[in-house]
């Protein structure tokens, strides 16, 4: 119900400040200064406060204060999303979740971790690893991100064709609904009467319920790990090495490309001696110790085969690291290029990476910016990197007019405008593009049924009908372009 | 992307919902036995049969949802590939659109993941008669909520399924099955310390005092895992396993009540007067006899997880377990949403 009094952020702050026992609250604006934006830093705004819940209890306490008055929740974990999940609304509360951090424990023999939602991700893996055992989704935030925004993000990382997103490695969810009702959801068994509701809350960005606490599947290391680096005279042989290696049956643990542009970055960055190429695909097998030995030398052969002008193996896990570091550190090293840049996250089919690829690169000319590409070549997911220079006048505004051109592309080759990095407010407007208002509707009445008066992350991860309307939304999916006749780019 | 079959479906639908009168979805009727029993009309989609897009290189297959579980199998064979939660087909009209209705998954299951797993979109038409689309044909995919893995398990009260997406995998290249005796409290011991290994594990079975454990994988990885295991080689290790998927083992005996227990892996033996056929690493226990919806229900608790009336029984008293109060406000909720007519194999999920 929405409040009717003069001062909402007086009504709201009253209504916290009298839940007991007190709930943690920061009002101050000097204070509040800290909690402004995530790592999608393009937008900022002041909550009316933040809210720092103890335990399940007073998360689903404050949903059901901030409900009864109408005011808008958003939750946030570590704050690394990047694509404005956990943006705060000046009309609500952000609720964050650093506080509930405990490993409630870990069951080696169940290969079970039952985890609150602010603990790390790495953290998890590193509490299981005495046992042999780790926590498969591995997003590149992995040191900071904790598990209440992996499952509202449904991250992925650079080992999910083999191992899955966290949507795979979840087996139970506690989650305050909009109601502010726990609700106790899948188990230790590996499904649930009724509907799969485990999969729902997957990646739905906090609109459907706040995660209270989480069971996570462990697996068993592997016993060997095999990593390979391949230098590719063009971006469209390296991709080709990628079907190859799939096509003969081997399914890599990860899979990672980048372009000439990151490669340089990198080597301007980190000097790591990396080879002079206009690709580098980075491949790790892994399994049994015959087993990998064999997966290495038969990628190996195929990204001979492939063109590969020089192929580095890692002799051991020094040497795998360093291979390693220039995927992990790429990001860092791109900041050399230029001081800005805006990341995207379209995943496409395989195929058509070479083509998309030069299509991107066309459009970076048209633009006169320099757009750089990281790839989880295995799941064909892209990261192209767009450079600009905030200083300049209009810069990031031509940045996500051109990220917002790459994503319709992605969409026009049967692919997705996220694939791991979520909605959040970066992509409502793509969203018009990639859904039809019956199915942006059906997103609706599906967020009506876990929150019914709204109030969770408003305005986030799906559009109004009314803002697609207002945007002249235009669906460019299955490869059917309205009007194919007008040159769009 | 328009399709015949489709926008008549559609139409029926919204007739239907118009008029209230509830639809029975149906492919190739092999999973008539399941669930709880619906009245109305046929909608019959077996027809709607076709591989739409089959890329092996990319490892996704896309398929109009009446296409035979058969179809698909033998076209994946042919590129050693398969669909990797090994689903049962009980009957050769199995259709895929069943399949995932139901979310069925093989003796794979733990080791792979569930059909469920392997969804990557799904095309519906909703108790509105809407044609809709959510997913796609990418691995990778956060855009909207996750509703064609909702669609999973859902019996088709949310959705009438018209077209899948999954992602697929290569073969094994190699397979043995190992048998150990063993009693019951030691096989769940065993099998999930095996499961916390780095091994090649597929499937575990256990019945009468035996335990058969299925390899898959490199053939070196195998040879190692059977080396270490030690235990004695099934001969014809794939017909016992194709026979336990389907159901053809001598344990499920048509005549009796078949419970279905899906638990947590590592709960203790569940104690019935019945046969049991433990499978999934401990996580599916099946119970062959009239072990009554009330103590069925009790002993899945126990065992934390949930039990169903699979086959035969009294059906009258619902088939599932009952959900928690919060939970069933959402499915009503859901439901609601999807299917406002309430036309959609209305009772099939229970109350759903």
């Amino acid at each position: 119900m929405a409040t009717t009094s003069a001062d909402p952020r007086a009504e709201a702050l009253a209504a916290l400040g009298a839940l007991r026992p007190p709930v943690g609250l920061v009002c101050e604006p000097e204070r509040l200064a800290a909690f402004d934006m995530d790592a999608y830093i393009q937008k900022r705004e002041t909550p009316l406060a933040a809210v720092l819940p103890q335990d399940e209890a007073q998360v689903a306490e404050v949903v059901r204060a901030m409900g009864a008055l109408g005011v808008p929740v958003v939750s946030r974990g570590a704050g690394t999303g990047i694509s404005g999940g956990a943006t705060p609304r000046a009309d609500g509360v952000l609720l964050v979740l650093t506080r509930l951090r405990r490993i409630v424990s870990i069951d080696a023999a169940a290969r079970l971790a039952v985890v609150e939602p602010g603990v790390r991700n790495a953290a998890v893996t590193e509490a299981a690893e005495p046992a042999g055992l780790y926590f498969a989704p591995d997003p590149s935030s992995q040191v900071i991100s904790s598990i209440g925004g992996n499952v509202a993000e449904n991250a992925g990382g650079i080992h999910c064709l083999k191992y899955g997103l966290t949507v795979h490695n979840v087996a139970a969810l506690r989650v305050v609904d909009g109601d502010g009702e726990v609700l106790a959801i899948g188990g230790e068994s590996l499904d649930s009467a009724g509907y799969d509701l485990l999969a729902l809350m997957h990646g739905s960005e906090g609109n459907l319920g706040v995660v209270t606490q989480a069971t996570l599947r462990l697996l068993p290391r592997p016993e060997a790990t095999e990593t390979l680096l391949a230098a590719f005279p063009t971006v469209k042989a390296g991709a080709g090495a990628v079907g190859a290696i799939i096509g003969a049956g081997i399914v890599p643990a990860a899979l990672e490309m980048m372009d000439r542009i990151v490669i340089d970055a990198c080597e301007r960055y980190m000097a790591l001696g990396l080879p002079r190429a206009e690709a580098l695909l980075l491949v790790e097998v892994d399994g049994g110790a015959e087993e990998a030995a064999e997966a290495r030398a038969e990628v190996g052969r195929i990204l001979g085969e492939c063109g590969a002008t020089e192929v580095r193996l890692a002799k051991d896990a020094v040497e795998r690291a360093n291979l390693w570091k220039a995927r992990k550190g790429a990001f860092a090293a791109l900041a050399s290029v230029m001081p800005d840049y805006y990341t995207l996250d379209g995943t496409i089919p395989r195929r058509a990476l070479p083509e998309v690829l030069e299509a991107v690169y066309a459009l970076g000319r048209e633009y006169g910016m320099v757009i750089g590409n990281v790839f989880h070549a295995g799941d064909g997911n892209m990261h192209p990197c767009i450079f600009y220079d905030a200083q300049k006048a209009g810069e990031l505004e031509r940045s996500e007019e051109l990220g917002g051109k790459i994503l319709e592309l992605c969409i026009e080759h049967g692919g997705t405008i996220t694939g791991e990095h979520g909605v959040g407010i970066e992509k409502l407007r793509q969203m018009c593009l990639q859904f039809r208002e019956a199915e942006i509707a059906a997103f609706h009445d599906a967020k009506r049924a876990l929150d019914p008066r709204g109030i969770l992350n408003p305005g986030k991860a799906v559009p109004t009908l009314k803002r697609c309307a207002e945007w002249g939304g235009m669906h460019v999916r299955g490869g059917q372009v309205p009007r194919p006749d007008i040159p769009r780019f | 992307m328009t399709d015949t079959f489709i926008t008549e479906l559609a139409a029926r639908v919204r007739d239907h919902a118009a008029r209230k009168a509830p639809l029975r979805i149906r492919g190739g009727g092999t999973k008539d036995f399941h669930g709880a029993p619906v009245a109305g009309e046929a909608l019959e989609v077996g027809a709607h049969a076709g591989i739409v897009a089959y890329e092996p290189r990319e490892l996704v297959l896309t398929v109009k949802a009446g296409t035979r579980l058969a179809e698909i199998e033998s076209a994946l064979a042919a590129e050693r590939q398969m669909l990797p939660f090994e689903p049962p087909a009980f009957g050769a009209a199995a259709t895929i659109g069943g399949t995932v209705a139901c979310n069925l998954s093989g003796p794979r299951r733990p080791y792979a993941g569930a059909a469920r797993d392997f969804l990557l979109g799904a095309r519906i038409v909703n108790g509105k008669g809407e044609d809709l689309s959510f997913g796609g044909r990418v691995m990778k995919n956060v855009a909207g909520y996750d509703v064609s893995r909702l669609m999973a398990g859902a019996l088709g009260t949310l959705g009438v399924l018209v077209e899948l997406s999954f992602k697929v995998l290569p073969r094994p290249v190699a397979e043995a099955t190992l048998a150990f005796e063993m009693d019951e409290a030691r096989m769940l011991e065993t099998v999930n310390r095996w499961a916390g290994q780095p091994l090649p594990l597929s499937a575990t079975a256990w019945e009468a005092g035996v335990l058969r454990v299925r390899l898959s994988g490199a053939a070196s990885a195998v040879a190692a895992a059977r080396a270490k295991l030690g235990g004695s080689e099934v001969a014809d290790g794939a017909a016992y396993w194709e026979a336990l998927r389907e159901q053809r083992l001598a344990f499920f005996a048509p005549d009796r009540p078949l419970w279905r227990l899906s638990v947590a892996q590592t709960a203790a033996p569940v104690a019935t007067p019945f046969p049991q056929l433990v499978e999934w690493g401990g996580g599916q226990r099946w119970v062959s006899g009239d072990l009554g919806a009330a103590r069925a229900r009790e002993l899945a608790s126990a065992a934390r997880g949930h039990a169903t009336l699979f086959r035969g029984g009294d059906r009258a008293g619902g088939v599932f377990h009952p959900l928690a109060p919060a939970l069933a406000k959402i499915h009503r909720r859901l439901k609601e949403a999807f299917d406002p007519a309430g036309i959609l194999n209305p009772g099939r999920l229970d109350n759903f």
